[in-house]
């Protein structure tokens, strides 16, 4: 049986011809669409919504860009990951480090370049990769789950450094990370002033902006990348490795890159962690993180890129709705109040959801917008189309010849 | 030198309690080709009903019927998940007790609170000499407990018919289930066993000298993951191997780090996952596991 998480591919996977004929028009004209409306909702939504719901969606969008990357790892590749979070922290820390003024707070006496933030943002992205590739080695010799375990190490191992290298990282309290800006264009409250059609644009509205714009680019990089030979070398690694050596695919040095682009990824989005939350602090980063980053895109569906961008929206927003409408959400109510909290009653459903996903629909909520489609296009339900979620759908008992045997899928 | 032994000492006891966790988790995947997530919160559990359970039925009930909880726990999470689940792929079976274990572990931690509960074990907090070295009741009477139940287990593990059929199965399941050994009935058993050595496991990680049951306890037990994995995750005598590595190590680290000041406070909690990296590199399925062989 094969190590890859069997899970369909969406969309990107093409190579279906058996299915692409019937839907193809319709369905290429129909995804552009809904994609250019939702970003003209998402640009224009700033002007109409308050504050609350601005700076959760900057947090949504690193969460975003996070879940993109792990699961390039997780479910194109097929390499279970847990250290997420230490590829967060590194980007984190390094942001917080290079933008950083030197100075004291307290008693810690906290070192930093003071660098403008767009380099702190690229370094950060860049450390984040090196520390990916520097793990790649281990984690290209190591095999599914022994790889999934020790990285659970480099979690705990990241914990530690934030917690000593005081100088860095602010040790156990953590550091305040500097604004962003851009060539002088400042993403704070002032400086310049901003007013579009006559409202304020202030940090939440720029910020969402940036998180906008980096969340798309990491959205269509992403994407581009599957679609390329080294996505579908990538594939064939999940799928099987000894086929994909045998294809021609140098196993290794995939593995490494796959490694260094999740990476910088996770370092991109420990950035924006930093940017949104306005400090950084060890407990931040610990192993819940990268749980909730794997639940993300386990909610979304492995290895679809936009089922890993909803998953995120998804996972990251919850907790904040429920604190947000605890009075109205059955079951919820503040801490003290016999209810439940807002975060751990985030946590049950996401750990629920995690167990119905896999048990029923490992294609997560990819696969769920794919069967949707596919019965709005054909009532009768019975052919298979590209959309290969039908291959995991038992009713549809027809697969795709092109798909290679997996064991069973469910 | 005196320091040294004491350190040696308290980390082989320290390493047969990991023994015992990283025990379990070895059986699971064994039986059902699963790396429990779970296995954190269910010593948690472990630990929470033996402390709630003893004050009203005495220690000894209470520690036999919260660690029955636990095995029973660890029943239901592979009848009702894990059975169901036969053939998929190991990533799938490692995220679903990923899920349970998120489930067990926010509802333990919202039931202690910020309460330390106390487990009134009745060898109490004293320590016992031996020359010079001394070490904790608790941790001495867990090693030999450890040692026994280990004994017992490779014991029954090559004689008896479940040891057999355990073995059979994880040679080779498709063989085994034709030949008559009932799978679901195999993996049933390991996870009651693995459930079982938890409970005991936690029944002494909260006695001297770690401080109560607090939520900590689930972070110790996530240390017997690396013991499981450098001794080789199918190999039973890796995991006893791989816990007292990790015992040892741990509590050397810990025991100098006076010296070891320059690498950080609190160091000897990652020296597992450390050890663990170093070995993985040199070999990548641990110390004692089956290297997988590819043929094409």
């Amino acid at each position: 049986m094969s190590e890859a998480t069997a899970t369909p591919r969406g969309s990107t996977r093409i190579g279906a011809p058996a299915g692409g004929r019937s839907a193809a028009p319709r369905r290429s004209f129909l995804r552009p669409l809904i994609l250019v409306v939702l970003l003209v909702v998402l640009l224009a939504l700033p002007i109409y919504v308050e504050e609350f719901w601005l700076r959760t969606g900057f947090a949504v969008f690193g969460a975003i860009v996070g879940a993109i990357g792990l699961n390039l790892l997780v479910g194109t590749t097929g390499q279970l990951s847990l250290a997420h979070a230490f590829f967060l922290a590194c980007g984190a820390v390094t942001y917080v480090f290079v933008s950083g003024d030197s100075g004291g707070i307290g008693l810690a006496d906290l070192s930093g370049l003071g660098l403008p933030p767009l380099v702190g943002m690229i370094a950060g992205v860049l450390v984040a990769g090196l520390a990916g590739l520097l793990f790649s080695p281990i984690a290209a010799r190591l095999r599914g789950i022994y790889l999934g375990v020790a990285s659970l190490g480099l979690v705990f191992i990241g914990q530690h450094v934030l917690n000593s290298w005081t100088s860095v990282t602010g040790g156990f309290n953590g550091r305040s990370a500097p604004e962003f800006s851009l060539f002088g264009f400042t993403f704070g409250n002032r400086d310049p002033e901003l007013f579009v059609v006559g409202v304020p644009f202030r940090e939440a509205e720029r910020l969402w902006y940036l998180g906008l714009v980096l969340a798309f680019l990491a959205y269509l990089f992403a994407r581009n990348l599957l679609r390329s030979r080294p996505g579908r070398a990538l594939q064939t690694l999940r799928d099987s490795e000894v086929a994909a050596s045998v294809m021609g695919v140098n196993v290794q040095r995939y593995k490494a890159r796959v490694f260094l682009v999740s990476s910088m990824y996770a370092g991109l989005s420990g950035v924006m962690y930093a940017l949104s939350i306005g400090s950084i602090a060890p407990e931040s980063f610990g192993l819940e993180l990268s749980i909730l980053f794997l639940a993300m895109i386990v909610l979304g569906g492995l290895g679809s890129v936009g089922g890993a961008a909803a998953g995120a929206v998804f996972v990251s927003a919850l907790p904040l709705v429920f604190q947000r409408y605890a009075d109205v959400v059955p079951f919820v109510g503040g801490a003290g109040e016999g209810g439940l909290a807002p975060g751990e009653a985030a946590r049950y459903f996401f750990g629920l959801a995690i167990i119905l996903v896999v048990m029923f629909e490992p294609a997560g909520l990819a696969g769920f917008a794919g069967r949707f489609r596919r019965k709005g296009r054909d009532p009768g339900g019975g052919r298979p189309t590209s959309s290969s979620s039908a291959a995991t759908d038992s009713s549809t008992t027809s697969v795709p010849s092109d798909r290679p045997a997996q064991g069973s899928t469910s | 030198m005196t320091q040294f032994l004491s350190l040696l000492l308290n980390g082989i006891s320290l390493g047969a309690i990991y023994a015992l966790i990283a025990l379990g988790f070895v059986i699971i995947f064994k039986a059902s080709e699963v790396v429990s997530f779970t296995h954190g919160s269910l010593l948690l559990l472990g630990a929470y009903s033996i402390a709630r359970l003893s004050e009203p039925l005495g220690f000894f009930f209470g520690a036999i019927v919260g660690i029955a909880i636990t095995a029973l726990a660890a029943l239901i999470i592979e009848r009702l998940i894990i059975n169901r689940l036969r053939g998929a792929p190991v990533i799938s079976l490692a995220i679903v007790t990923i899920g349970v274990d998120i489930i067990l572990l926010t509802e333990l931690i919202r039931r202690i609170g910020s309460d330390i509960l106390n487990v009134p074990h009745p060898w109490g907090g004293g320590s016992v000499r031996i020359g010079d070295i001394g070490i904790s009741q608790n941790r001495l009477i867990a090693t030999i407990v450890a040692g026994v139940l280990i004994a017992l287990f490779f014991v029954a593990f090559k004689y008896s018919s479940w040891g057999v059929s355990m073995r059979a199965s994880a040679e080779d399941g498709e063989t085994a289930a034709l030949m008559g050994i009932r799978l679901g009935r195999v993996s049933a058993l390991a996870w009651v066993v693995a459930g079982a050595l938890a409970g005991v496991a936690a029944l002494f990680l909260v006695g001297s000298p770690t401080p109560g049951v607090s939520p900590t306890v689930y972070t110790v037990a996530l240390r017997a993951f690396p013991a499981a994995i450098l001794g080789g995750l199918d190999s039973t005598g890796g995991a006893l191997v791989g816990g007292l590595l990790i015992g040892v190590s741990e509590s050397l680290a810990s025991g100098y780090q006076d010296q070891l000041l320059f690498l950080g406070r609190g160091f000897g909690d990652v020296v597992p996952y450390i050890v663990m990296i170093a070995v993985l590199l040199v070999r990548p399925s641990g110390l004692f596991g089956t290297k997988e062989l590819t043929r094409v």
